[in-house]
């Protein structure tokens, strides 16, 4: 061992606290030497320990029939029948892509895919769920631009399309965006491959780019707040290679085809030390490695750098004994390289060499999962009590409430996304059955005949002001939208983006959320199968909105039940499950006509939700539904006039009457939960009143579609405009504010 | 009829041409590794869309130097079907198999769409069974598909009808507005001199499923399948 100095300085430098560098010095029986320092700070930092979400993550629900694998690997996997397996994934690359939109976002997009393939899985789409700050600001619009950039960037090129996902502007993310990728693939359910290190002598295998230094401390940082210094930070966001991504695609799946392959892993986040360290704790064993033969692309690089470098575009492959050269011809055919840089051992412990002599040495579980477990005080915030009280009688009515519907459709957060989705390659493998733009996208099954139905959801001014409201609508919000798409709501993975866990309120709005969450998905029946915590995702001491994402995933039997959020044909009924509430909190009503983020968010009843969702699935199984759209943003007024929008040119209009007692702001731009929109042939009419009587639920016909108008008529208002109003709004409200 | 498609590292749609090909089609088709001097006897060789090499370097300009590409030049040479979409279409152009070259989208960025073509030639393997005027909607996916000849060459290429596509509203206008990427003169496809080799910037692989949005691509396949049935 060589000699080192440990000094508090260097221990507080690596983000550790005295307490934890004593357990590390209890584990070892003696100092650390620097490498092994570096090595446990990565391990422990939050993003990779988890240390400060742990107790609360621990009382999700995580299984179910369907689930094959839920939290703990590289990404959760679902039974999906006829022999198939669905595995997905989301992660957080917020820091990353403030420091560098770009690259932070490409390299997202690449990492999440590596956790998809590695279980064996073809990539077959990507998701993204967005939040930014107001366009307004220049900083913003650069951030997003970039964002959307990377994501095109790499997404195009590696060869997995962006179906789906969701963007959201608010004055806090000005202070951190949100950059949350999930990625869906597809496996055969006895090809299944899991990171755990098997077979002792097994080789261990460096596969794909040469290390360099970048990324170094890439982990720690994601574990820190930001201040105005963070700029400065950019030689710790990676480069991304879409390229080399797609090569390592092709060749891990040939491999995968045969048997020559135990185990795979993405080195992302702490890199070699995380791959190695995770791979041998799984499976029980230990791993030895020599960094004299990991490839590198820099010369003079330490064992402490190469532990800890975030290079991107590799991985950690064990090849069972004798198979190291059919692995290395086929790493070789498409061009990469693949080094045995060590084996599989039987004594627990990560060994690092260089050039024979010992530089590491710790017990692998003891990195893997032996960081200490935080209970971090909560409080609830102050201004919870009453700070956000919403008084409707303060809220005068619009004088026009058709400018007040364009004024809504004209928000970036409602305003056609169009121009954020077509720079994506959202076609390619054939699947895009419903494309970007509706609910949920739909997307078949190899053989043809069954779809899944996919979701990504979130609401951060929810959250904000109820944090365990809005985390249960997310979870039933993404379900809404995949039964809206035709397909049963099977599981979810999540994204929980939250401040500094240090802060007792934001420890609280954390946990009131992963409450929100489980008491959702139990009622639901959608297990977690796993997700990804983003903490301290502040600058200069202000934090975002609360903001768990949901991804969800629904199967459809029948890919003929793929259905969309459009009108379609001309005499068709116009109908509305569930029941509108004077609810105005919380809504974008309120932000957008008057900037107030205020009120309790919409009530859910989870059991009236479950309802709902029966009645819909069973109207569009049974073949009576042309078209299903979820009532959440903007309310019914705004579902409606989506509706109409279907393809560019293919717009319908709609003449309808609402009724109702309530506030009419309230019954047309009002976020009431558990609704959903339905079109129908009215012969078709009698059939879907069975339906919903038969769950218990509230069905109201409003009106027919036709006609090139928009005209909704209630007591005392009325919407009459021509589509091409509605278009001129909705259609460039995003790009307008983009400036083009 | 036997369509072998080629594989450079980072082509992607492959295997959609291959689903077309064999669950559409139930015709046969084959992989061609872009490595392997060899076309294992194919009637009608397709070079996909995708990111060939990463496309880092101008797009195609690498895979043009791929062993495969002689063994397709030659095939061409001798009259073989050769049909390029997307990165395709980019790398016949770099290979000098087809005229002209492909620029960055005047928009400046990628664009995933559907569009309307208009068949500007019937007179080619590919199109026969198309109609001269005919409008058919395809969807589009790409950085770089702005065609660009020389005036000179371009008046030659449309006096000798190899101008097979265009750009267009649904009603068959070619316009400004219905370009998507500032095509000169609104050029969705070009073939050669010999009329044997197409290439375009639609991929008709995904036009071919009625579940996909249009069954236009079909026509395509159906048009290469009829020369193939008549030689």
């Amino acid at each position: 061992m060589t000699l080192s100095i440990i000094t508090p300085e260097l221990v507080e430098s690596h983000g550790l606290t005295a307490e934890e560098y004593d357990r590390i010095r209890s584990i070892l029986g003696r100092e650390p030497n620097l490498t092994e320092l570096g090595i446990f700070a990565a391990m422990w930092s939050e993003h990779c320990s988890y240390k400060s979400s742990k107790v609360h993550l621990a009382t999700l629900p995580t299984t179910g029939p369907r689930v094959l694998q839920g939290p703990g690997e590289n990404a959760g996997v679902l039974d999906i029948g006829e022999g198939l397996a669905l595995v997905f994934k989301m992660e957080s690359h917020n820091h990353p892509s403030f420091i560098e939109p770009y690259q932070g976002a490409a390299t997202g997009v690449g990492g999440i895919i590596r956790d998809i393939f590695t279980m064996g899985a073809r990539p077959i789409a990507l998701f993204d769920s967005l939040r930014f700050g107001p366009l307004t600001d220049p900083k913003n619009r650069y951030l997003f631009g970039g964002v959307v950039a990377g994501i095109a960037g790499y997404g195009n090129a590696v060869g997995v399309p962006t179906v789906g996902g969701e963007v959201f502007f608010a004055d806090p993310y000005s202070a951190n965006p949100l950059v949350n990728v999930m990625c869906v693939g597809i496996a055969r359910k006895d090809r299944l491959f899991f990171a755990r290190a098997g077979g002792v002598g097994n080789p261990v295998i460096y596969v794909g780019a040469k290390t360099g230094r970048d990324g170094i401390h890439g982990a720690t940082m994601a574990s820190e707040s930001f201040d105005e210094g963070s700029e400065q930070r950019r030689p710790t966001v990676q480069v991304g290679d879409p390229f080399r991504e797609k090569l390592l695609i092709e060749a891990c799946l040939e491999l995968m085809e045969g048997d020559d392959l135990v185990a795979v892993q993405d080195m992302g986040a702490a890199g070699l030390t995380c791959s190695t360290a995770e791979m041998a704790s799984r499976g029980g064993t230990g791993i030895e490695i020599d960094l004299a033969l990991v490839p590198r692309r820099e010369a003079g690089m330490t064992p402490y750098e190469l532990m800890l470098s975030e290079s991107q575009e590799r991985m950690l492959v064990v090849a069972r004994m004798g198979s190291e050269r059919r692995v290395k011809e086929v790493f070789e055919k498409w061009d990469l390289d693949a080094v045995a840089i060590g084996r599989v051992t039987d004594d627990g412990l990560l060994r690092v060499l260089d050039h024979g002599k010992v530089v590491a040495e710790t017990p692998a579980t003891a990195l893997a999962d032996g960081a200490p477990v935080y209970r971090r005080p909560m409080v609830p915030p102050e201004e919870s009590a009453d700070g956000h009280r919403l008084d409707l009688s303060t809220v005068p009515l619009p004088d026009d409430y058709s400018g007040t519907l364009l004024d809504l459709l004209r928000s970036p957060n409602i305003a056609c996304k169009e121009a954020i989705w077509e720079r994506y390659d959202h076609m390619l493998f054939l699947n895009t059955v419903v494309p970007p733009g509706s609910d949920a996208v739909v997307l078949r099954l190899p053989g043809g005949r069954r779809a899944i139905a996919v979701s990504t959801d979130g609401n951060g001014r929810y959250c904000a002001l109820n944090p365990y409201r809005g985390a249960v609508i997310a979870v039933a919000e993404a379900a809404r939208n995949v039964v809206c798409a035709g397909g049963e709501p099977l599981a979810i993975t999540n994204c929980l983006n939250f401040g500094s866990p240090e802060r007792p309120t934001v420890m609280w709005q954390f946990a009131e959320a992963v409450r929100g969450i489980g008491d959702a998905c139990r009622a639901l029946q959608t297990p977690v199968t796993g997700g990804n915590v983003s903490l301290y995702n502040e600058s200069s001491g202000s934090a975002i909105f609360p903001t768990p994402i949901i991804g969800m995933i629904g199967l459809l039997d029948d890919v003929g039940h793929a259905t969309g959020q459009w009108f379609t044909t001309e005499g068709n009924l116009v109908a509305v499950l569930g029941e509108t509430l004077e609810e105005l909190g919380a809504s974008e009503y309120l932000a957008v006509r008057l900037g107030l983020v205020r009120g309790e968010p919409p009530s859910i009843d989870l059991a009236r939700e479950r309802a709902v969702q029966a009645a819909c699935l069973e109207a569009i199984r049974r073949g009576i539904v042309h078209a299903a759209h979820d009532c959440s943003d903007g309310g019914l007024a705004v579902a409606l006039a989506e509706s109409c929008m279907g393809r560019a040119g293919s717009s319908i209009g709609v003449d309808l009457e609402l009724g109702g007692t309530i506030r009419p702001d309230a019954l047309l731009f009002g976020e009431s939960q558990s609704r959903i929109l339905l079109s129908l042939k009215e012969s078709d009419w009698p059939m879907l009143q069975k339906i919903a009587a038969s769950h218990e639920v509230p069905l109201q016909r409003l009106g027919r579609v036709g006609g090139t108008r928009f005209r909704l008529q209630g007591p005392t208002f009325v919407i009459d405009l021509p589509l091409a109003d509605l278009e001129e709004a909705w259609r460039n409200g995003l790009a307008s504010v983009l400036g083009r | 009829m036997k369509f072998g498609i080629v594989v450079f590292p980072g082509s992607w749609s492959q295997q959609d041409f291959y689903h077309v090909i064999v669950n559409v089609l139930k015709e046969e088709a084959c992989y061609l590794w872009h490595k392997e001097a060899d076309l294992k006897g194919s009637d009608c060789v397709i070079l996909p869309g995708g990111f060939a090499h990463g496309d880092y370097l101008r797009t195609g300009a690498i895979a043009r130097f791929s062993p495969i590409m002689g063994e397709v030049a030659r095939f061409a040479e001798k009259g073989g079907l050769v049909l390029g979409s997307c990165n395709g279409f980019q790398i016949l152009t770099e290979a000098g198999l087809l005229p002209g070259a492909l620029l960055r989208n005047d928009c400046l960025h990628y664009r995933c769409k559907w569009v309307h073509l208009r068949v500007e030639s019937q007179d080619t393997p590919f199109t026969g069974r198309m109609q001269r005027g005919q409008v058919v909607r395809m969807p589009i996916s790409h950085g770089e598909g702005r065609y660009y000849i020389d005036r000179e060459t371009f008046k030659r290429l449309a006096d000798n009808d190899q101008v097979v596509f265009r750009y267009c509203d649904e009603r068959g206008n070619p316009t400004k507005e219905a370009n998507p990427n500032g095509s000169l003169d609104h050029v969705a496809g070009v073939c050669n001199e010999r009329r044997n080799v197409l290439g375009l910037m639609p991929p008709p692989e995904r036009a071919a499923e009625a579940i996909l949005g249009s069954e236009d691509g079909r026509l395509m396949f159906a048009s290469i399948l009829e020369t193939f049935a008549r030689a």
